[in-house]
């Protein structure tokens, strides 16, 4: 069943991805290129679905958190770790260049798989490795392991 | 290549993203982030996979539902050589995964959750992002 809600969950986030324009990643990087608002150039369409999706969700949230367990699972899992330490700025920067470089981020990369594009693919398994190398790093640093495998 | 300003499918593509981020988190208590439910499909591996990869298959499934249904994909623009491709591959995934999180698990669920950590990690990423979509447009 939880395979079933999983698939769903994934297939509503795809259309919603889809359908917001940023599984292109021109329209990202034509948001990202704020130099661009003089010329007329600028898409601001990735606030408005960042909004939407913000918005939905932080009201979902209220309504779920006054459950003590989620409908098909034991407990919610939450992010164990609330410090702000240099790792919190240093991982976001490294993703912002990549994502500032090619538009893709983890999410449009796997909905633009179904496109059939090899560019695609070799970005994904690029993502993929890049992925495999942070949590080999990590894994060698038994305090940040803890951290990236909850 | 410019892009048309779709204010109405942001909003409403935005809102299903949510719908999926809170559907996530009701029914599985799980985190709607790619980043970190793609790094899982790696090992070592615990017993939340099948439900990982089904998540992942139903990204890639909602195209081929809206190619089949519909007859026709929106745009996709690749406009950058595989080398600068797979830096950016290579940037995306050791940086997601070290910084707990991308757009949607930081930027959509953690922001709407109030979590300052998520609110400073999505300033970083947005800036770094800007500043480096600038100096690729502008200055190389």
């Amino acid at each position: 069943m939880i395979i079933v809600i999983q698939f769903v969950v994934g297939l509503v986030f795809g259309f919603g991805l889809l359908l917001s324009g940023m599984s292109n990643p021109e329209k990202v990087l034509n948001f990202l290129d704020l130099a661009a608002i003089p010329s007329g150039g600028w898409d601001p369409s990735l606030l408005l679905v960042m909004a939407g999706a913000v918005g939905v969700t932080f009201a979902g949230f209220q309504l779920v958190r006054r459950r003590q367990r989620p409908v098909l699972g034991e407990r919610f899992h939450l992010p164990p770790s609330q410090t702000l330490d240099w790792r919190i700025a240093a991982g976001p920067a490294i993703f912002g260049i990549g994502w500032g470089l090619a538009g893709i981020c983890p999410g449009p990369a796997f909905v633009a798989l179904g496109y059939g594009s090899p560019a695609i693919l070799l970005f994904v398994i690029a993502m993929m490795v890049g992925m495999a190398a942070a949590r080999r790093v990590a894994d060698r640093q038994p305090s940040l392991a803890s951290a990236l495998t909850e | 290549m410019t892009t048309e300003y779709t204010a109405i499918a942001a909003l409403a593509g935005g809102a299903l993203i949510g719908a999926a981020a809170v559907m996530m988190m009701g029914l599985t208590g799980r985190i709607a982030g790619v980043s970190g439910i793609a790094a899982r499909l790696l090992p070592p591996w615990d017993g939340a996979l099948a439900g990982r990869i089904a998540f992942i298959a139903g990204l890639i499934v909602a195209t081929l539902v809206v190619r089949l249904t519909t007859g026709r994909l929106p745009p996709l623009t690749l406009d950058i050589g595989p080398i600068a491709l797979i830096v950016a591959g290579l940037l995306v995934g050791f940086g997601a995964v070290w910084g707990n999180g991308c757009t949607s698990g930081h930027g959509v669920c953690g922001i709407a959750s109030l979590s300052p950590r998520s609110m400073v990690a999505t300033l970083v990423f947005m800036a770094t992002a800007v500043a480096t979509t600038f100096l690729v447009r502008h200055v190389m």
